[in-house]
This record gives structure tokens, sequence and C-alpha cells, in this order.
């Protein structure tokens, strides 16, 4: 520590203590047990107590004082855990008594204290911190804290509670770990007594008929097995497998959630070797119902090593409620068990036409975890591609109402699921997932219509029309090309001519949120395809283009955001254009881009137009190459005024894209290495100067250097450096007699590092740039940005000064009161 | 208690019920669709339409009226729930010897009026030079080209009623205000409750002391402009009849609405004009609120919208003076003060302009594109025929159906071939099922009684078992021309007691909180009002014929004998007898009570649960002293 901060200690020590000196800030003590935290990991806490003795009277204080608050208190309990987790310094305590004091029956615990939570959090925080080495397991069994921490198992926060099941594993593991455990026998009889004690509560709430007891039981044994990695937890399960079994013959099964949990958590843990596991895991899965089965049989699943039989048992179960659809839905009784092995079971059934909510939440688990799994290696080998397809759409179908089932079953289905939401959205996502595998052609025709009705259908919402769009791009994007045509296949084609009327009526739709969708979906699908001779007819022939057009002027500023990015990618591929005068349109879209970079009122817009424009100059849109030194100047005027930092910032962007275009490309990517002096040759250097000089990149990329946003100013240090590596060679040595006089610049330079950025830079010359480069300290400035913008204030000895100074101020304030 | 069933159509009921000693109408729409059948009557000369073979422009306009299953003239009053449902009352008040009253709220009766203005005037501006009407001849239609050989009861068509028959009709209704009770003949009282669904709109409630029937018809759940819908009234009631539910249930009319502006925006963005065929009143001032909201942000502000319809003007000035019955909202601002309805900045603004006709001042302001909102949504007659002839060849325009009475395709049948877009947006807030369901099981209803239509999935869509009435006891259902006895027994009359009788009772608690009197009086029955009166001092014998037959009116008043009340415990019963030196008693327990068998005195008392019999023979001193033994045990009165 060093001196500064030992010598405010006392003071702060003595602002704690005091009950009238309230503390502000929570945050303050958070900061400082950090603080404490990092002090002792890098020295002795024996040596910080005896050093400070301030400290150990705190903790003294602390517990003398009777009106404290709870705050300091739970500090004080966490203070005392972590110095007491250094076994000396733990020795220095228990010589004082004050641990016991602390955390025994005598401290808080018998307390009024005791009913705030904050309280009790402090003290299992505090065991938690301390609990490092034997003598503390000897202190807890001597206090009785275990006693203590399995009663706030049950406490009603739910902080308290997560917490002391957290602080028994650890204890377990402390306990299990030491120097004999090698040797240890997975006999549970020879376990440590603490071990045995708080196994022994294990089991006994394991027995429980309370479910939260059992709960409990389950969740800490949850995290033993996912956090603890000693080979005492295969003893601990051997123990109580058979417990844990027993829960499964109860009906319902208790707790299936944390049952869930517990399990997916042991077969993680425990070696693919273990029969008794996958037969209790194979017993849970047909014991618990369809819907508790469904994160099992998902976990089962995802891992690594698993029985096949387990596998497919797994599987079925996922499959079952799509299963049962799909024959509910089935127009003539078709093959039985179209999903191999999953025939639509009768309690899947049940659980399926029970209600409502049952229903929709079956079925989007059922998706949701089919659609985790798709893309996964382990998935299920052969994946039920067709079957899936067929399901998919006939939840779409029975969603939208436009399925005609004719058994009993299945009518029941339509009349729950009609205009259903949440499982019209899953079901959506599923299909869209599926996109990455094939199927076969009647079945895609199938998708395309699905898709195209709920596209087209006025009762889809905003949030379906947007996962409906995105299901739609991934399937046209995944659809194959004819062979040997780099053209688009005539389904898709013809899906394409009645797409462009639906998408021309969502894009006036009087929802935003369809609008701003709509446009998205245009956006991708014109990147991708904007080189399709069928797109661009089909598109061109429609009126998409002029509406999009129409949407730049919208009222909402995101969906002239996305009109902005969707006009940039139709104007790159030349699709705004209308046939008969296309000069003229091109020339008015970037006049109207302008306009609305330097007009719009809000963000959104102008940083999609700000993109825009760096993606035309990257890809040298033809209005752009034009004239591009215009161009580059016309923008980068109007983002230098802006006031949005991220406007600033693409300006930087698109300055650096268009210095790459006259100086050729930077040297490295990678932004820790060095730039390599690949410099330019004079004549292009000095030309590219000049020009640089005329569109007032510098005058742009000095105001940012001293942006107020750390990023713009970061971008703008790295551009310049990058810059002045190029420039190298350039007005060397033998130029510096001639040197222009840039000292007013310099001048009004460091003006704007103050602030006051009122005054232009005025027009630069080259040679006056190049000078300024290098009198600017570039390196400097670069190192001072990326420190983090609060390194000055984060410092300890802040800290201190900072709570005293709140103690101090508010004491003052008092004082003016009277 | 009877309910008549006059229409076969679910929102344009027309039902009688016969409650207590009433007989009243619940409605009586009108359902037009007949008119399909017609060619369109043409503002100006249609050489198309004129010169269509065949059987063309021979008769005037028809419509459907009710079946002879009740005599009308015998109907009491008529309680209309929305000028929706009114359109058929001069058929009835003019000419089927209707002597009643009709009762209606305010905006129901102007807004009514209006509509039947508004057909009068469409149909009248029109005049035939001659009519046919032998072709209803069943052997003349039976050649007669489909439909209208598959027509049914064509006989019944009428002609449009005239201006003098609305106002005569019209006259004969009484204005009632939501909540108000109104007596009828003193045997029930109606109320008319708000529905939510329409200016004025109402469902009623007809109540007697111990029964209650509601009728619901036309309700909205949907924060609209109306006042909305007062659903506790409806509570405890022994019959629910439900009609008037959306006509389209798939269809959410958020969703049509926000459809209606997509397709309104996109043609008019193309240099299109949009065709809105409408009612003058109702959906369309939702509609031009909506708009009012949209034209700005879909830049539409230099698009004129026009309103032709003869009663435009005051349709739309009604609308903004009725506060009373609006919504919340659009009442607070009339405190502003403000106009309810945004459409009166739309006409302020000029965006909005409304005209009678096409004739006169449109011709000259008329500018295109535009949107034009006008009748009829049948297509047969109004305004709307003309810009159907104006607009049709041009696939730039578009039509827009919002009103879901008719079948849009039906209605486009004789302008085709069409070039002009259709888009079918019916927007209809009354309730679908899945409101109805959550409305029952709040109101829960003892009995719900509905149109068959309503118990069944549309036939074109057998399998949506949602899009049907699910309630248990299951609904009963009417169709046309049928009459159902409602499932309810009247058990109870309510009947009031004099004071002075009142003071001479002396009731007696024969259980806490149970007292009993005997009462002997006079039962005066008048106005459906019974009212016990002291009974009259026995009369003097006198010799005076007068006197005499004042005697006969007077009932008998013998002195009765006490009654008795009470139960017999039968063990306590038994102690008492062999207290009184009664042995050898035998005690049976049968299905009805007990038997207590005194075996030496061969005697049987026999006590059930209301009546005690002691059979004994020839020994009535024995008889006595039981029967004094069991009157002990029970209360007298």
């Amino acid at each position: 520590m060093d001196p500064e901060c030992s010598r405010l200690l006392p003071a702060l020590c003595a602002v704690l203590a005091d009950p009238r000196q309230p503390v502000a800030d929570d945050t303050c003590l958070e900061k400082l047990l950090d603080w404490f935290t990092a002090v002792t990991e890098a020295g002795s806490s024996l040596l910080l107590l005896q050093e400070n003795p301030c400290l150990v009277e705190l903790l003294f204080h602390v517990l003398k004082s009777q009106d404290l608050s709870s705050r300091i208190l739970s500090f004080s309990l966490r203070l005392a855990g972590i110095f007491a987790a250094q076994e000396n310094c733990f020795q220095y305590l228990q010589q004082g008594e004050l641990l016991p004091m602390l955390f025994g029956e005598v401290g808080p615990l018998g307390g009024a204290a005791w009913t705030a939570p904050a309280v009790r959090s402090g003290w299992i925080q505090g065991l938690r911190t301390l609990a490092q080495h034997p003598s503390a397991l000897h202190f807890l069994a001597a206090c009785g804290a275990v006693d203590t921490i399995f009663s706030l198992q049950g406490d009603p926060s739910l902080f308290v509670a997560s917490a002391a099941g957290q602080l028994l594993v650890h204890i377990l593991d402390l306990a299990m770990r030491g120097p004999a455990e090698g040797r240890r026998s997975l006999q549970a009889c020879d376990w440590p007594a603490c071990a045995q004690k708080i196994v022994g509560h294990i089991e006994d709430s394991l027995c429980s008929t309370a479910i939260p007891q059992v709960t409990q039981a389950l969740s800490v044994l949850t995290t033993a097995f996912g956090h603890c990695h000693g080979l005492w937890t295969q003893g601990l399960w051997v123990r109580l497998s058979p417990l844990v079994a027993r829960l499964l013959e109860k009906d319902p099964v208790p707790a299936s959630h944390s049952l869930v949990d517990l399990l997916l958590s042991v077969a993680r843990s425990a070696p693919s070797s273990d029969r008794g596991l996958w037969e209790t895991l194979a017993q849970t899965l047909s014991h618990l119902s369809p819907t508790q089965a469904g994160p099992l049989a998902l976990g089962i699943l995802k891992l690594q090593d698993c029985p096949q039989v387990l596998r497919t048992q797994a599987f079925g179960i996922l499959l079952q409620p799509l299963a049962c659809v799909l024959e509910a839905a089935a127009q003539a009784p078709g093959p039985p068990g179209l999903l191999e092995g999953a025939a639509g079971d009768s309690m899947t059934v049940d659980t399926l036409l029970s209600s409502k909510s049952a229903c929709v939440g079956l079925l989007c688990c059922a998706l949701a975890h089919l659609g985790l799994l798709q893309p996964l290696p382990q998935r299920p080998s052969p994946w039920p591609q067709a079957p899936l397809l067929g399901a998919a759409v006939t939840i779409l179908r029975l969603c939208s109402g436009s399925a005609a089932p004719t058994s009993d079953v299945g009518g029941r289905l339509c009349a729950i699921l009609v205009g259903c939401g949440r499982v019209q959205r899953a079901a959506l996502d599923f299909l869209g997932a599926l996109s990455q595998g094939t199927g076969p052609q009647e079945l895609v025709t199938q998708v395309f219509s699905v898709l195209l009705e709920y596209l087209v259908s006025p009762e889809s919402s905003s949030m379906v029309l947007k996962k409906a769009f995105q299901a739609t791009l991934r399937w046209l994007l995944s659809s194959p090309k004819t062979p040997g045509c780099c053209d688009l296949d005539p389904h898709t084609q013809l899906f394409l001519t009645e797409l462009l009327p639906v998408l021309q009526k969502r894009l006036c739709s009087p929802c935003w949120e369809v609008r701003d969708s709509g446009l998205e979906f245009l956006t991708q699908m014109t990147r991708h395809w904007g080189g399709q001779a069928g797109f661009r007819q089909a598109l061109l022939a429609s009126e998409v283009p002029e509406l999009t057009k129409q949407l730049l002027r919208d009222p909402e500023s995101y969906v002239r955001a996305s009109a902005v990015t969707a006009t940039g990618q139709l104007s790159s591929w030349g699709l705004c254009a209308s046939p008969e005068c296309p000069g003229a349109q091109q020339e008015s879209l970037l006049v109207e881009l302008l306009h609305i970079l330097s007009t719009d009122s809000e963000g959104f817009p102008r940083r999609a137009v700000m993109q825009v424009f760096t993606e035309w100059l990257r890809d040298g849109h033809a209005d752009v190459a034009e004239d591009a030194e215009r161009f580059v100047a016309g923008v980068l005027q109007a983002a230098s005024r802006d006031l949005d930092w991220e406007v600033r910032a693409q300006g930087l962007e698109l300055a650096l894209v268009f210095l790459e275009q006259l100086l050729g490309q930077r040297g490295s990517h990678c932004p820790y290495a060095e730039a390599l002096p690949e410099t330019a040759p004079p004549g292009v250097l000095a030309q590219a100067l000049q020009v640089l000089c005329r569109v007032q990149l510098f005058e742009f990329a000095f105001r940012a250097l001293f942006d107020c946003d750390r990023p713009v100013a970061q971008k703008s240090c790295d551009l310049l450096l990058f810059l002045r590596a190029k420039a190298a060679p350039c007005g060397g040595p033998q130029e510096a007699g001639d040197s222009p006089n840039v000292a007013s610049v310099e001048a009004t330079l460091q003006r704007w590092q103050a602030g006051e950025q009122g005054q232009p830079l005025g027009y630069l010359e080259p040679g006056a740039v190049v000078a300024l480069l290098r009198s600017v300290d570039l390196e400097g400035l670069r190192d001072t940005l990326a420190e983090s913008s609060d390194h000055v204030e984060k410092s300890p000895q802040s800290l201190l000064q900072d709570m005293l100074a709140a103690v101090g101020v508010l004491g003052e304030n008092e004082a003016d009161c009277y | 208690m009877k309910l008549y069933c006059l229409s076969g159509h679910p929102t344009l009921p027309c039902n009688v019920l016969k409650f207590k000693s009433t007989t009243i109408m619940l409605d009586c729409g009108l359902d037009m669709t007949s008119t399909l059948n017609f060619l369109p009557l043409p503002l100006v000369q249609s050489p198309r339409l004129s010169n269509l073979p065949g059987w063309s422009l021979k008769d005037g306009n028809a419509f459907l009226d009710k079946t002879e299953l009740i005599d009308l003239s015998t109907v009491d009053v008529i309680l209309i729930s929305n000028y929706h449902c009114m359109m058929a009352l001069p058929y009835i008040t003019e000419h089927t010897g209707f002597t009643g009253t009709v009762y209606a709220t305010e905006p129901s009766v102007q807004i009514g009026r209006l509509l039947m203005e508004e057909l009068v005037n469409f149909i009248e501006r029109v005049p035939k030079a001659q009519s046919a009407s032998l072709w209803k001849n069943k052997d003349i239609q039976r050649l007669l080209p489909s439909p209208l050989k598959d027509a049914v009861e064509v006989s019944t068509w009428r002609r449009c009623y005239t201006m003098q028959e609305v106002n005569s009709a019209l006259s004969k209704i009484q204005l009632v205000g939501y909540s108000q009770k109104i007596e009828l003949f003193g045997a029930v009282q109606v109320t008319p409750l708000s529905s939510g669904y329409a200016l004025g709109s109402s469902n009623w409630s007809i109540q007697s002391h111990y029964e209650k029937v509601s009728y619901v018809s036309g309700s909205s759940l949907l924060t609209t402009h109306p006042q909305p819908m007062d659903q506790a009234s409806l509570k405890n009631s022994d019959v629910l009849i439900l009609t008037g539910l959306t006509q389209i249930p798939t269809a959410n009319p958020d969703s049509m609405v926000g459809e209606f502006c997509s397709n309104l925006s996109l043609t008019v963005r193309n240099g299109g004009n949009v065709l809105v065929p409408c009612y003058p009143s109702g959906v369309i001032y939702d509609l031009l609120e909506c708009l009012y909201q949209y034209i700005d942000s879909a830049g539409l502000s230099s698009i004129p919208f026009y309103f032709i319809s003869p009663v435009a003007n005051s349709s739309l000035e009604f609308s903004q003076i009725f506060a009373e019955w609006l919504c919340h909202n659009k009442q607070t601002k009339v405190y502003l003060p403000e106009p309810p309805f945004p459409h009166a900045e739309l006409i302020q603004t000029n965006k909005l302009k409304h005209y009678p006709s096409i004739h006169g001042d449109f011709s000259n302001d008329f500018r295109q594109p535009c949107v034009v909102f006008t009748g009829h949504p049948s297509l047969r007659f109004g305004d709307v025929v003309h810009f159907m002839e104006l607009w049709g060849k041009s696939s730039l325009n578009t039509v827009i159906f919002t009103e879901p009475d008719f079948s849009y395709l039906e209605a486009l049948a004789p302008y085709q071939p069409l070039a002009m877009k259709c888009i079918y947006c019916p927007i209809d807030t009354r309730l679908n099922f899945i409101q109805v369901s959550k409305l029952l099981k709040e109101v829960q209803p003892l009995h719900v009684v509905c149109p068959e239509q309503y118990t069944q999935p549309p036939p074109a869509q057998s399998h949506r078992i949602d899009l049907m009435i699910d309630c248990q006891p299951p609904a009963m259902s009417y169709r046309r021309a049928e009459v159902l006895a409602l499932p309810f027994k009247r058990r109870y009359e309510k009947i009031e007691i004099m004071p002075e009788l009142a003071d001479s009772l002396v009731p007696m608690e024969i259980k806490p909180g149970v007292s009993l009197a005997t009462v002997s009086a006079v039962l005066h029955t008048k106005d459906n009002k019974h009212i016990l009166q002291p009974p009259p001092r026995p009369a003097q014998p006198t010799g005076g014929k007068k006197r005499k037959r004042a005697s006969d009116d007077i009932p008998d008043c013998k002195v009765l004998k006490p009654l008795l009340s009470g139960s017999i415990p039968v063990e306590q019963f038994v102690q008492t007898l062999e207290k009184h030196g009664f042995s050898d008693i035998k005690v049976e327990d049968t299905a009805k009570g007990h038997i207590v068998l005194l075996q030496e005195a061969e005697t049987l008392i026999q006590i059930e649960e209301d009546s005690t019999h002691i059979i004994c023979d020839n020994d009535e001193m024995l008889r006595v002293r039981l029967r004094d033994l069991v009157l002990k045990f029970l209360q007298k009165f």
C-alpha cells in the first residue's frame, strides 16, 4: 500500500465507523473491497493489519456500535473475510476473538441487524472469502456456521439463498479437497465431519416432502458438479444417485427443472462409462412430462459422448410435439410415424390439447430446441429434414388458419393455435434455420407458399412479419442456382414476381416497424442479388425502387435510416435509376442523401448516409468516381459539423478510404503492428497532399483529433499516423530550412485542444501539413487516448480522497443549513 | 316466454319476444342483399348498362321483408339497438297496423334518418319509366337466368319506402338515454345499455321483478369513437339473446385498417385514385381519423379526400354534437373545447371536402389523384356507380371495400371486366368469438340464445371450431321463421301489501331469520301490478238488492285453522309417549320418515316430512291424545 493511502486510511476508518456520517454511495464500498482484495492478493494481510491498526479497530468498533447502517456492517463482514483468507492473518484475528464475534452467534447473527438482507449477504460472502484453509473449517464447525447456512438456503432474499447454496458447495469442496484427497476412498464413512454433515443435510432434503427443500438440495448438487472437479464428486454421486432416482418415482416428479439441471451437470462432468447415469437419464426422460423433458433432451443431445440409444430417445422427445402436429393435420392417414421412431404419443397429444398456454409452451420449446440443435456438429444423424420442414409448414398453416385438418385433434389444435403470434415467430425462426439443409422440391414450394402467405396476410403482426422476411431471405439465398447458369432458378423467379407486389404494399404500411423490416429485407436481397439479371428485371419492373426513395422522407427516423441504406444499395447496383434519364436520377439521389446528412434531426439516418457514402467511395460508385474530390469535400464538411460522434467517426472512415485510394493500402490491418514504412513515391504524394488539402481533410482530421469523444479522436490519430508514415520522406531534412511557418496553426490547434474549436484552421499548404504532422506528438496522444477515460480517477488514492471529500462536503452542507 | 325469429340474417336481426303480457320486437334490420340481383342505377346514362341484352332495367329495387309468422299489429314496442338495425322500420310501422311505440337513442334516430334519407334519395333521383312485377310469378321466375331464378321468396321483395313513410315511421320513436328505465305496462322494465359499436348503439335489458332477458346486438369491445360497452349491467341474466357479432371473424379490424392505409397509399403514390364505397356514418369516422394521423407521414397531404353523400354534411356535423355518446377521450375534448373528431380539422384545412352529389360544386373542385368515400356499398345505386364506371378501366385505380355487408365479388359483377384493382378490407368492429367467450364468462347468463350461424363454424371453414360460440350449457339456436320457447319458467311474481294490511300481520319466527304470518286479503290486479288489500268487513245481512250484489263480490272469510310448522324429533317424541304411559313402542325408519308403532294400542303414527298420520281404529280419545302430543312439538300460527 502506498504511503499516501496509509495516511488517509485512519480518517476513512473513522468516517466509516461513525454512524452520523453516512456513506452516500454503495459503489464506493464495493470499490474499497476490490482494492483491499487486490492489496491482500499482492502481499501479506497480516502485515497490512499490523501496519494499519485502524482496520482492526474499525472491525471492533463495528461490533460494539449499535446504530451502524447495515451497509457498513455488511462491508465489515466482507472485509474481515478478505483479511482472514490468509491463514496467518486468520490466526491473528482469532487471537483477538474477533472472528467468532463477527461470524458467531454473539455477532450480528443474533441481533436486529440480521433482518437486513445486506447483512446476511455480507455474512455469507465474508465466510465464502474466509474459507480457504483447514483452520477455517475448524472455525466453521466450532461456531456452528454450517447450520446457519442451511437455514439461509430458504432465505426470502433470492440472492442470499443462492449465495448460501454456493457457500455450502465451497465448504464441501474445501473439506474434501484437503491434502488427503488422493488417498481418500470413495466410501463416505471416512469423509471429514464437516462434509458428512453437509451431505447428510442434502440427503435429508432430497427425502423431504417439501418441494422447496428438494429444490435447494438439487441446486446445491448442480453447483457442486458444475464447479468442483475433484474425484470426490464421483463418490458423492454414487452415494446420492439412489435418492435422486427415488424422486423419479414420484408423480408428478418434484422440482423437475432443478432435477434436469442436476442430471445434465452430472452428465457433463461424469465419465462416459457410467452406465448407471445413462440409465437414470433414460428413466428421467420417460418419467417427465413432455414439457419438462424438452430441456433435458436438448442437453443430452448436446453432450459429446453419450450412448446412441439415449440420444435416439432424447431426439424422439424433441420431435414428439411436431410428430403429433403432423399426424393431426394429415389430410389422409399417412404412413405411421413420419418422424422415425417418434410417433405422437398420447401424453404429448394430451399436453397439446390441455390448454392454450401448455400447447404454445410445448411447441415453442420444441421448435426452439430443434432450431438450436440444427447447426450443431453433434446433431442427430440422419437429420429428418423433410418431416421437420413439413411440420414447420403445418404449424404455420395451423396458426394462420389456412390448414384444414380433418381429424378431431387437428381441429382442436387449429382452434388453439390460430392467430398465435408466439408460435408463429418460433416456427418462422425454425423454418429459417432449416434453410441450411435441402428438401424435396415439393416441400420447398410449400415453404415458399407459406412464407408468401404470411407476408401477404394483413393479420401478420409486425414482429411476425419481420421473422417472415428473415426466413424468406434465408430461403431465397439458399435456393439452388440452375446448373450452368448464373441466374435464378425458375421457381425463385416466379416467387419474386409474387413477392415484389407484397413488398410494395408493406413499404406503404402505416406501421413503421413493417416499413423498416421491408426495407431491411430489400437491402439484404439487393446486396446478394444485385447482379442477377432476373432479380434486376423484376425489381425494375416494380414500383419498389421508387417507393424506397419516397421513404427517405419518412417521419420515422429508423425508417429513414433503413431507406438510406436501401437506396444506397440499390444505387450501387444501378437499380435506382429509371430507364429514361439515368444520370439525373442518380444525381438527385446524391444530393438528397447529402441533404439528409446536413439537415436530418435524428442521428440514425445521418449515420446511414455516412455508411452508404463510405461504401460508394470504396466500391467506386459511378457518380462518386466522377468527381470524388468534390464529393469527399462536401461530405467531410457536413460530417465535421455533426453533433453525433458516430457520424464524425464514420467521416474519418470515409477519409481513410479516400486516403488509401490516393496513397495505397495501409501496410497492415493489425492495429498493434507499426505501420510499415512503405512510403508513397514523392510525385504521387505531393499530388495527393494537394488533393487532401483541397478537400480540407486535414481541418477535419485535426478537429477530430481533439474531439471530446474518445473513439473519434483515436480514429483520427490512427489516420494521421498512417498519413505521416506515408509522407515520411517528403519534406526531409533538405526542406527543414524553408519549413513553412506553422506556429499560428499550432497555436490554433492548442486552442482546439483546450476546447475552443470556434476558429477555423484555414487553408493549409501541403508543406505546412507535413511540418504539422511532424510537430504534433501523435504517438503521445495515441497512448493517452488508449488509456480509459477514468484512468486518473480510478487510483485507490483518489477513491479514498473522494470518499472523505464526500463526507466533508456533506458536513459543510449541514453546517450551512443552520 | 317465446321468441319469434323473423330474420335469418344474424347481423340484421328482427325478433319478437313475448314476455309476460308484452310483445316486444327486438330490432328490425333490413337485408338488402337482394339488391345485388339488380343492375346498378347509373346517375349518368350508361351506354354499357343500357345496351345489355335481355332482362335489364325493368324493375325498381326491392327488398326482402318479413314472413307472416306473427301479426305485427300486436307488437307493443320495438326496441332499436343501432341505426343499421332500424332500416326496415317504415315497412313495419306503416304497413302492418302497428300502433305501439318505438324506443331508440337520439343518435340512432338521427343517423338512422340519414341512412334512410340517403337510401331514398339514391333510389328516387333516378326514377324509372316503368316497373315490372310479373316476373315474380313463380312460373316466370323459373325461366329467368341464374341467380335470379334461384332467389327465394321474391314475392316478399318490396319497393323502397318513401321519405313520407320514413318521417311517419320516425315520428313514432320515443327517445331514450343509456340506463334509463322504461316501464312497459307495469309488466316489464326495459333499459338501453351502451354497446360500444356505434354512436348511440345499445343493448337492451328486459326485466321483470324476478326474470331478466338481455338482448345483445352489435356490440364492440374495441376502443373506437363510441362510449364503451356496458358489460356489468348484463350480469344475472336468465337468457341472453346474442346477435350482431362480427361478420368477418377472421379479420382483425386493426389489421384491416393497416391494410386499408397501405393500399390507399400505394395507389395514390402511383398516381391512381381510390374509391371507398361506404355508408355515410360509422366506420368512416374512424377511417378518417386514421387517415388524419397517417396522411402526413405517408406524404399524402396534397391528396384531396372527397366524401360524397346527400347526407355527408349532416353526418359529419352530427358526429361532433353527440358528445355524451362518445368515448371518454372524445368527451374530454369537448370541454377544451375542441371538436371530438379530427375530421373537423381535415375539413378546415381543405384536405377533406364533402358534397351532396357529383353534380354541382364537386365537378368544379374535382382533381385527381384523389380518394373518394361514397355510397352505396352494394354498388347498385348512389354516386359510387358513377365512379365505378369512370375509374374501372384503369389499373392505376383501386376500389377498397370496407363494409362487410355485401359480398364484394357479387357487388363487382355488373362492372366486369374491370381493370381497376380491388381490395377487400372489411372492417367490422363488432364482437368476435374470442371476445364473446370472454364476455359470456364475465356475464354468466343461464342460457344463451343465438342465430344458428353462430353455433357452427362458417361453412367455408368448417375446421375452424374457434369460429363459433362455445358455452355451457350449449347455446340455443334459432333460424328464420322459427318460434323458440325460451328455456325458463317464471316462478314468482311480486305482490305489494297495503300498509294497513301489513300492520295487522303478526309474524312469528319459526327459525332464525324466517318469520311467517298468515294473510287474509283481497288480491287486486291492475296494469300488471298486484296489490293485497285488507279484506272488507263481513257484510251485514240486509235485504237491499244492491247490497246483495256487493256481498257476492266479497269472498267468504272463514276463520282459518292455525297452520303448523316444525319437525318432530322422533326420539324425544318416543320419550314423551313413554312419559305419558305408552309402552312397547317400536320405531321403524321408512324412506320418507318414521313409523312409530304403539303395539299395545294397535296404533300407527306415520311421521313424514310434510305430513303426520295417526292411524288408530275407532278410538277418538286416543287419537286426540296422540294428536295433542304431536302438536306439542309443532309451532302454530
